[in-house]
């Protein structure tokens, strides 16, 4: 039976499921949690690129959703744009702020760069908080009603649902691509062995440094797409360190460098967030955080590989066990 | 006269920043590891001397002892059940390991204490002293100096005694030290038990001056973070002159621009540290 489950079958059965999905379950509650299961997703794997792949551990990736979901907001109260306009805009500050951080820290061993990505967050964070231009600590709103479908703000959800599964599925695609490309086994070797790397001539410093423009690029856009759906931006829900700590365990939860990793964990995490905060009430968010530095814990102790590497294990095991018991 | 107190007294929390400073910096150059819930360890020292005043009545000598051995014992107990086990695994379990801590300690912190502000109730150390026209608390006065001492005292264990050859023989050549029959694993455990204890006495000479929350441990982690970079990893040393410095200039920047800028203005100077000096002032990278 798993034999049949063959890759090529499991994804159109992924893809079927996904594109049906608001269409069978059509209740408010199950479109809210589709939708937030899309954007960890999305903002999962672009984290992947560079602290999957490259084994570049980021703490501070809220830096370039945040840049991507406070420009089209900006644009649109400064000059009345509507808000998709200033999706470049974030990407390419994005990217900037990437070659800013990177160029320093990949110079130096991993542990720096993850010390940079938190501070270079917080510091932003708070200087968003006092900064007039942008709204300081109250924040940024976007158009209330639409005032064309160019203002992309609907009243359901379904829009926003498929919306937002493009942008998964072109970021898939990309990342597949790298995966077979020589920037993908450059990557890999860097995660491997930083010094082997560069003795067999990979460009280490460019490569981590490009992993790391293309995983802000599409981060940016993932904060571009919340903002765009929600109409509202304040300094903590765009460069709060939680907003880093979802992308760090959504990815590690299902497997860190695998391409249906962050799926897979936002599959599993998206739905225990909004459980825990209905069992618990209004408070359940103090919950939801102590639940997840649990789940990192417990991750990095016992399963650094994420259900990915648990499954490749466990698999062959569940094979035989089910196979002797069919052939019986 | 107004300005000289402002030196004064960020020289003073300063102190404190080195003293905590200390114990990150001591982690990172016995075992190339970073602590992220370093922080979240002074945070604790705070509800420990909060939790030993306000159950036990205890005055300052007992709940800064009971503050340095409760995190001692839980830095032993964090090692041996969670860091030696990620210790030899890939980067991605190092960093998420403290990480997922900082976030638990934390959020516990505030689902048990509540977000509130708290602070002691008034000890045998409260009141002023007026230094020649400098007015200070003494509280202040007692936490910066005993914080200078206990980080010179953490240096010269390190460069002094037996034990510390023996700590830094481990951070040098691991493979090395072991043929000198030293176990390495038992000194990692040690430079913990030290790293987290520093941090607990830090947290509760803190709580004597200083009201605080659960959201300090963030804070004062980052701190640690520029104190360390500025003063070079793994050098106590350098984060005792470093912390002084970092404090200074928390004081003068929030005496200048305002109190929201002190963050802002150590965090700017910790990206320009990693742009043009990373080794720091005295490391070696």
């Amino acid at each position: 039976m798993i034999k049949a489950l063959s890759p090529r079958l499991a994804i159109i059965l992924l893809a079927a499921a996904l594109l049906l999905y608001p269409l069978v379950l059509s209740g408010a509650f199950y479109r809210d949690i589709g939708v937030a299961f899309l954007l960890a997703a999305i903002s999962a794997s672009a984290w992947n690129i560079v602290g999957g792949y490259a084994g570049q551990v980021s703490v501070g990736h809220s830096m370039f959703f945040g840049l991507g979901a406070y420009t089209p907001l900006l644009f649109y109260s400064l000059w009345g744009w509507p808000p998709i306009a200033g999706i470049p805009a974030g990407i390419a500050l994005s990217i900037g702020l990437s070659l800013l951080i990177g160029m320093p820290t990949f110079r130096l061993t991993g542990h720096y760069f993850s010390m940079a990505t938190i501070a270079v967050a917080e510091l932003i964070r708070i200087f968003t908080g006092t900064w007039d231009f942008v709204g300081a600590a109250i924040g940024l709103q976007g158009p209330a009603i639409a005032r064309g479908w160019w203002d992309l703000t609907f009243r359901s959800e379904v829009p926003y649902y498929y919306l937002f599964l493009a942008v998964l599925a072109l970021l898939l695609a990309v990342t597949t691509f790298i995966e077979r490309r020589r920037f993908g086994f450059y990557l890999r070797a860097i995660k491997a062995s930083e010094r082997a790397a560069r003795s067999l001539g990979v460009p280490v410093r460019r490569t981590k440094m490009q992993a790391l423009a293309l995983s802000a690029a599409f981060t940016s856009v993932a904060g571009s797409l919340y903002v765009i759906k929600t109409g509202f931006i304040d300094p903590d829900s765009a460069f709060g360190i939680l907003i880093s700590v979802q992308m760090v365990i959504v990815a590690a939860l299902g497997g860190a460098g695998t391409l249906f990793g962050p799926l897979v964990g936002a599959l599993i995490l998206i739905p225990l967030q909004s459980a825990t905060n209905t069992w618990f009430g209004g408070g359940g968010s103090g919950l939801t955080y102590i639940l997840y530095g649990g789940i990192i814990v417990l991750i990095a102790r016992f399963e650094p590989g994420g259900l990915f590497e648990l499954w490749q294990r466990v698999a062959p095991a569940l094979h035989k066990l089910l196979g002797k018991r069919l052939h019986v | 006269m107004v300005f000289l107190q402002v030196i004064v007294g960020g020289l003073l929390l300063g102190a404190i920043y080195a003293l905590f400073s200390s114990g990150l910096t001591l982690i990172w150059g016995m075992m190339n590891f970073i602590n992220f819930a370093h922080g979240e360890f002074v945070m604790l020292g705070m509800y420990v001397a909060f939790l030993v005043v306000v159950w036990l009545g205890g005055g300052p000598a007992v709940f800064i002892i009971a503050a340095a051995m409760a995190l001692l014992v839980l830095g032993v107990g964090i090692y041996l059940s969670l860091i030696r086990h990620v210790i030899r695994g890939p980067m991605l379990a190092q960093i998420l390991s403290t990480f997922g801590l900082a976030l638990l300690l934390r959020y516990s912190a505030f689902y048990i204490f509540s977000a509130n502000f708290v602070s002691l109730p008034q000890t045998w150390l409260a009141g002023t002293i007026n230094l020649g026209g400098i007015f200070l608390p003494v509280a202040q006065l007692v936490g910066g100096v005993l914080a200078i001492a206990l980080t010179l005292a953490l240096h010269l264990l390190l460069t002094r005694s037996a034990m510390g050859s023996r700590l830094l023989a481990v951070a040098e050549d691991r493979a090395a030290a072991m043929l000198m029959g030293i176990r390495p694993d038992r000194m990692q455990m040690l430079a913990w038990g030290l790293s987290a204890g520093a941090a607990g006495i830090a947290g509760a000479l803190l709580a004597t001056a200083y009201p605080w929350s659960p959201s300090v441990g963030e804070t004062f982690g980052l701190i640690a973070f520029v104190v360390v970079a500025l003063g070079g990893f793994g050098s106590v040393l350098g984060s005792l002159y470093a912390g002084l410095i970092i404090g200074l200039i928390q004081a003068i920047s929030a005496f200048w621009l305002g109190a929201i800028y002190k963050d802002i203005v150590v965090y700017g100077l910790f990206v320009a540290l990693l742009w043009f000096r990373p080794q720091g002032l005295m490391g070696k990278v």
